[in-house]
C-alpha cells in the first residue's frame, strides 16, 4: 500500500488515540478523537496560498460546514512543493486575519467636515461613487493636450492598489480604470 | 526572479544583500539551508547584523546607500584576477560590442548630460551618445576577443579601475578584509559548472540609484556566467503575495498588461504606436522576441473591447488614454499633483498610502485636497480615516470618504503569482465575513453602475466605457475563471495558425499563436498558456519533477512565460547546446546528429527559451538557423552595457540625497545627476546637517507586514511585536545616554516619530573616510490607527522626497536622522 504523507498522518493519528488509554491511566479517547476528526469530518477543506510575502506558501483552510460556517483552522500544506507544510509567524496567523473582530463588515461613509463614520448600504455607496466618478471625469476630461495631440484622459482622478488583489481582479480593475481615462494608476510595486 | 524559490537549493554560493531573507521571506531559508547542507557558502552583506547574517559563512557590513561602490569593487576584482567566465562573457553578453565614439565618462558624468532646471528630475541624458557602432548591415560591431579599446569589456574595465579596495572601503565603511572575503568567495562561481545567486529586495531598490545597484549585480552575474543556470540568476524577493501578478498586469502608469508601453501622445495611431515600440534587428541570429509586439498589443485591445474592437477603429486604440511624452505619472507624482490640488478623486484600493508613501506627511496633507476618496480594505486604516488622524481637524476637511469592506483571500477564488513567477490558484473557504465582498465583485458592480450612467444619460467621450467588455460573471456574480480565460485569450474567429485549424471561441494554447489582425484576444500575452483547452494550469498539483531533477516541478501550478521555470535558460548551455553544469543541468540539446552536424531539433529539461538549434554544430561549425540566448534583448546578448537606462550605461556610485558625507569620493557629483527630487515646501531634505547626524534606514520584522495593516489588528502578532522601535549600536546609545527599552524620538527634517530604543551589537559604527558614522534602523510597520493608543507611528513620516530616475521608487533605505531622549 502506497501512502502519501497526509494519509500517513490520518492513520498514525488514529493509532495514537487508541494507545492513549493505557499510557496515561485515564481515558482521553473521546476528547482526542473529537479533536482528530474536527477538521475533516465537520469541515470543508480548501487549499490556499499565503496572503503575505511572495514566497507563495501553500496552506489548508478548514471551514465549518455547520453553524456559522467560519474558519476552524489554517495550517501549512504538507503537499505544497515549496513550503512542504511550514509557515512563518504571519502565515500561521491567517486564521486570526480572517476571524477578526476588527474587520470592516459594512460599507461606511464620512460626509464632508464630519467627525464620524456612518454605515451605509452597498447600493448607496456604489451608486454614489459611480456618480462622483462620472462627474469628476466628465468635468475634467482632456481630449487633447497642450500640443493638440489626442490624449483622451483625465488627470483629476488617481488610483493606487493593489498587490493584495488576485490576478484576475488586477486585470479587470486596470481595464476599468483605463477605460475611464485614468493615467495616474500606481500600486505597491512602485514603492 | 529569473529563477525560483526551490532553485536556490542548486546554488554553490548565495549572496543575500539588500534583503533579509531569514526574517522577511522565512520559508525561502528552507532552500538556502538545503544548499548549505550540500556545501554552498552563504554571504550576508547588510548595514545590520540580521538573522540572515547569523546563519552566514561570511558577514560584511556596509553603510546604507553604498552598494554600487561595494559591487563595483567586485567587478574590478574579478576582472583584475581573470575570474570572469571568458567563454560565456564573449559568446552571450554584449561585452564584445563596440561602443560609438560619442560615448564618454568624466568626473561622474556620462556624455550627453543636460541639467533640468524645472525638476523634479535633476537632469537627463541624450542616450543616443551611448549607441553601439553598427556594421554596414546594421548589426552591432563586435570583437569577441574583447580587446578593442572601445569594446564594452574594455570600457567597463576602465570604468571600474577606480573602484579599488581602499576607495571602496573608504566609501562603504566595510573593512578591506571583509570586502576581499566576499569578492573571493562569490567570484569562485565564475568557474564553469558553478552557480552563484543573489537574493535582494527593497534594500537595493529603494535608493536614488536603485536600478543601477541591481544592474551592477546583473553585470557580475553575466561576467560569472551565472544567468540562466540552476542555482544562479538575479532574484528579487518580492514582498507581497501578488505583487508579481499585479506588476505583470500593470497596475502602473507606464505599462499595459504584459509590459507593453502605455501610449505616448506622440503615438497618434495604432500603427505609429506599434512601430515605435517594436524593436528591430538586422541580425539574423537575434530572436528579438519583442518583434512580436503588435500581436500582443492588438490581442490586448481585443480583450478590452471585444467585438467593438475592429480593424477600422484601430481596435479601440484611441479609446485608451495617452500620457504626455517625457512626463512621469508615478506614485510620487500623484501625491505631488494631489498636494498641489490637481487631483480631485482618488481610489486607495487595497493599499494604505498614508503609511506606505515616502514623506507620508505630504500624502496625508494631499488627501485633504480631494473631493472624494474611495478606500477599499479589510480593516479601517490611516488612509481611510486620515481626516481624524494626528494633527487633523475634521471640521476643516471637506473630503468625502467611502470605506468599502473587502473579503480576505481565503474567502474568495482566484490566482496569485509568487516571486518565482508561479501562478497559483486559491479556493474559497468561508464566505466573506458580514457584508464584506471580494474585490472582484466590487469592481464588477462599480463597472456596471458606471457603464449604466453613461448608457442612460450619456457623457463625455463615452465610447471606451460603453464598449468595455464587461462579462466576467456567472449568475450575476464575479467569476474569476472567466477573467482568467480572457487574460489567457481566445480565438475570435476560425483561423489556421501553424497549419492547425483553431476554432472560434476556443482558448489560445500559447502566445506563439497570437495574431495582430484581431483574430485572437489575450488580456496579457505573458499569461497566454495559463488557462487553455486543457484546463486551468495554475491549479495543477503534481509533485513529479522534470527529468533533470533540479526541483522545477513543471506540473505544479504554472509559471510565465509558457511554464518556463528558469528564464534565459538557453544561456545554461554552451554554444553546442551542452549544459555548462553537467550535474544540475536546466536544458540540454537532444536532437539527432549526423557527420558532426545536428539534423533534428529537440531540447529536454525545462521549457527552453526558444526551441531553435544551438549556435554551433558538434563539429564547431556555426549554424545560420540558431538564435542567441537572451531573446528578449534586441541584439540577443545579456547587457553588461545598458544604454537604455536613464542614469548611464554603467552603474556609478553617488551618495544618497541625504548622506553623512559632503563629498562623493568618486566624483564631484555628490548625488546622482539624474535623481528625482520633489520641491514643494513640505518636501524638505537635509544633508550633512549637524541637526541630523545619523544615517537612518527602514526594514521589516517577521511578525509584521508592510504598513502593518494586515498584522497590527491581530492579537498574536501584536503581542510579539507591539511597538515602533529604533535599533542602534551600543556606541550610539552611550553617546546619547540612551538605555535599552527607553522611549526616544527619531527625527528627520520632515518629522519626528516616537520609538522604543533597542540597543544592540547588531549595529556598529562605520569608518567612512576619517569620520565615524552611526546608523540606526526603524521598522515601517506602524501607524496611528492600530494599536489604539495612537502612539506608534509610521517610519515613512521620516523618509525623503527623492527617487530613482528610472523607476521613481523612493529612497527610503538611506536618509539622515537624529535620535534623542524623550
Amino acid at each position: 500500500m502506497k501512502l502519501n504523507r497526509r494519509d500517513f498522518i490520518k492513520i498514525s493519528g488514529a493509532t495514537a488515540a487508541g494507545i492513549a488509554v493505557s499510557g496515561l491511566g485515564f481515558d482521553l479517547t473521546p476528547v482526542k478523537s473529537h479533536a482528530g476528526m474536527l477538521k475533516t469530518r465537520y469541515a470543508k477543506e480548501t487549499t490556499t496560498i499565503c496572503c503575505y510575502c511572495a514566497v507563495g506558501c501553500g496552506a489548508i483552510v478548514h471551514t465549518s460546514k455547520r453553524g456559522d460556517g467560519r474558519v476552524i483552522n489554517i495550517e501549512g500544506d504538507p503537499d505544497h512543493v515549496i513550503n512542504q507544510g511550514a509557515l512563518c509567524s504571519k502565515g500561521s496567523a491567517i486564521k486570526q486575519l480572517t476571524e477578526n473582530k476588527n474587520r470592516l463588515t459594512e460599507p461606511m461613509y464620512r460626509a464632508p467636515y464630519s467627525d464620524k463614520w456612518q454605515t451605509v448600504s452597498w447600493d448607496w455607496a456604489l451608486n454614489t461613487i459611480a456618480n462622483r466618478v462620472k462627474k469628476t471625469r466628465d468635468m475634467n476630461f482632456e481630449k487633447t493636450n497642450a500640443k493638440g495631440q489626442t490624449v483622451n484622459r483625465t488627470t483629476r482622478i488617481a488610483s493606487v492598489g493593489s498587490a493584495a488583489m488576485d490576478n484576475e481582479e488586477c486585470w479587470i480593475y486596470q481595464a476599468l480604470m483605463r477605460s475611464l481615462g485614468l493615467v495616474y494608476i500606481e500600486h505597491q510595486a512602485r514603492i | 526572479m529569473t529563477n525560483h524559490w526551490i532553485d536556490i537549493k542548486n546554488s554553490d554560493c548565495i549572496l543575500i544583500m539588500g534583503s533579509n531573507a531569514a526574517e522577511n521571506h522565512p520559508i525561502s531559508f528552507k532552500y538556502v539551508t538545503q544548499a548549505m547542507e550540500k556545501g554552498a557558502k552563504l554571504i550576508s552583506v547588510d548595514p545590520r547584523f540580521t538573522r540572515t547574517s547569523s546563519k552566514a559563512d561570511i558577514y560584511a557590513s556596509l553603510r546604507s546607500g553604498t552598494d554600487i561602490a561595494f559591487l563595483g569593487g567586485m567587478i574590478k576584482y574579478l576582472l583584475d584576477n581573470n575570474l570572469y567566465n571568458k567563454e560565456y562573457t564573449a559568446a552571450y553578453t554584449n561585452a564584445p560590442f563596440i561602443v560609438g565614439k560619442a560615448f564618454g565618462f568624466k568626473d561622474g558624468l556620462f556624455s550627453g548630460y543636460k541639467k533640468n532646471e524645472e525638476g523634479p528630475a535633476m537632469g537627463s541624458y541624450d542616450k543616443s551618445k551611448w549607441a553601439f557602432e553598427m556594421d554596414d548591415k546594421g548589426v552591432p560591431k563586435m570583437d569577441r576577443t574583447l580587446k578593442h579599446k572601445r569594446s564594452v569589456f574594455q570600457l567597463m574595465k576602465t570604468h571600474y579601475s577606480r573602484y579599488d579596495l581602499d576607495m571602496v572601503s573608504k566609501v562603504t565603511g566595510t573593512p578591506k578584509k571583509d570586502l576581499l572575503k566576499v569578492y573571493k568567495t562569490f567570484t569562485e562561481t565564475g568557474a564553469t559548472g558553478k552557480a552563484g545567486t543573489i537574493m535582494y529586495a527593497m534594500g537595493w531598490t529603494q535608493h536614488t540609484v536603485g536600478t543601477q545597484i541591481i544592474r551592477t549585480m546583473a553585470m557580475i552575474q553575466l561576467l560569472l556566467g551565472n544567468m540562466g543556470v540552476a542555482g544562479g540568476g538575479v532574484n528579487a524577493l518580492r514582498g507581497e503575495s501578488n505583487v508579481q501578478g499585479s506588476t505583470d498586469h500593470c497596475l502602473l502608469w507606464h505599462i499595459w498588461p504584459g509590459y507593453l508601453k502605455t501610449p505616448r501622445a506622440s503615438n497618434e495611431s495604432l500603427a505609429a504606436y506599434n512601430t515605435k515600440w517594436t524593436p528591430k534587428t538586422n541580425d539574423p541570429l537575434s530572436a528579438n522576441w519583442w518583434g512580436n509586439y503588435p500581436k500582443y498589443s492588438v490581442s490586448m485591445l481585443k480583450s478590452f473591447f471585444g467585438k467593438a474592437a475592429t480593424k477600422s477603429n484601430q481596435f479601440g486604440y484611441n479609446w485608451l488614454p495617452k500620457v504626455d511624452d517625457g512626463k512621469a505619472y508615478s506614485w510620487f507624482d500623484i501625491f505631488d499633483a494631489m498636494y498641489k490640488g490637481n487631483i480631485k478623486g482618488f481610489f486607495a484600493w487595497g493599499q494604505n498610502p498614508a503609511c506606505s508613501g515616502s514623506n507620508a506627511s505630504k500624502v496625508r496633507k494631499a488627501m485633504e485636497n480631494l473631493d472624494w476618496l474611495v478606500n477599499v480594505n479589510i480593516f479601517d486604516n490611516e488612509t481611510g480615516s486620515f481626516w481624524k488622524g494626528p494633527g487633523k481637524d475634521p471640521s476643516k476637511i471637506r473630503t468625502e470618504v467611502f470605506m468599502l469592506p473587502a473579503a480576505v483571500s481565503v474567502e474568495k477564488e482566484g490566482s496569485i503569482t509568487n516571486s518565482g513567477r508561479w501562478m497559483q490558484w486559491r479556493y474559497q473557504g468561508p464566505k466573506p465575513l458580514g457584508n464584506s465582498r471580494p474585490d472582484g465583485d466590487i469592481i464588477m458592480e462599480l463597472g456596471h453602475l458606471i457603464k449604466k450612467e453613461y448608457e442612460t444619460s450619456g457623457g463625455v467621450f463615452q465610447e471606451p466605457i460603453v464598449n468595455l467588455k464587461w462579462d466576467y460573471e456567472t449568475n450575476g456574480a464575479y467569476d474569476p475563471h472567466k477573467a482568467a480565460k480572457e487574460i489567457n485569450g481566445y480565438f475570435t474567429k476560425d483561423v489556421t495558425v501553424k497549419g492547425k485549424l483553431c476554432k472560434k471561441g476556443t482558448l489560445v494554447p500559447s502566445f506563439a499563436w497570437l495574431q495582430a489582425d484581431g483574430s485572437t484576444s489575450s488580456g496579457n500575452w505573458l499569461y497566454c498558456n495559463s488557462y487553455t483547452e486543457k484546463g486551468n494550469m495554475s491549479a495543477r498539483r503534481s509533485k513529479k519533477d522534470a527529468p533533470n531533477k533540479i526541483g522545477l516541478y513543471p506540473e505544479f501550478a504554472w509559471c510565465w512565460p509558457v511554464n518556463r521555470r528558469i528564464i534565459y535558460n538557453r544561456a545554461s548551455v554552451d554554444p553546442k547546446g551542452r549544459p555548462w553544469d553537467k550535474k544540475d543541468w536546466v536544458i540540454k540539446f537532444a536532437g539527432d546528429e549526423k557527420d558532426g552536424k545536428y539534423v533534428s531539433k529537440k531540447w529536454i529539461g525545462d521549457v527552453p527559451d526558444g526551441g531553435w538549434y544551438p549556435l554551433e554544430n558538434p563539429d564547431g561549425s556555426k549554424r545560420k538557423d540558431a538564435k542567441y540566448p537572451f531573446i528578449m534583448q534586441k541584439h540577443g546578448h545579456g547587457q553588461i552595457f545598458g544604454p537604455g537606462r536613464a542614469d548611464g550605461p554603467f552603474p556609478e556610485h553617488y551618495e544618497p540625497l541625504e548622506s553623512p558625507i559632503e563629498k562623493n569620493y568618486f566624483s564631484s557629483h555628490r548625488v546622482s545627476p539624474t535623481a528625482v527630487v520633489y520641491a514643494t515646501k513640505i518636501d524638505a531634505h537635509a544633508t550633512c546637517d549637524p541637526r541630523f547626524p545619523f544615517v537612518g534606514t527602514t526594514y521589516r520584522v517577521s511578525e509584521h507586514w508592510q504598513t502593518g495593516l494586515m498584522t497590527r489588528p491581530q492579537e498574536w502578532l501584536m503581542e510579539l511585536q507591539p511597538n515602533m522601535f529604533v535599533e542602534m549600536s551600543e556606541e550610539l546609545a552611550k553617546l546619547r545616554g540612551i538605555k535599552n527599552g527607553e522611549r526616544v524620538k527619531v527625527t528627520s527634517i520632515r518629522a519626528s516619530v516616537e520609538c522604543t530604543a533597542i540597543v544592540t551589537k547588531r549595529f556598529k559604527p562605520f569608518k567612512v573616510g576619517h569620520a565615524t558614522v552611526h546608523q540606526v534602523g526603524v521598522p515601517w510597520h506602524y501607524g496611528w490607527r492600530w494599536p489604539a493608543t495612537g502612539t506608534e507611528e509610521s517610519a515613512n513620516l521620516l523618509t525623503p522626497p527623492a527617487g530613482d530616475p528610472n523607476t521613481r521608487i523612493p529612497e527610503t533605505k538611506a536618509f539622515m536622522v537624529n535620535v534623542t531622549k524623550l
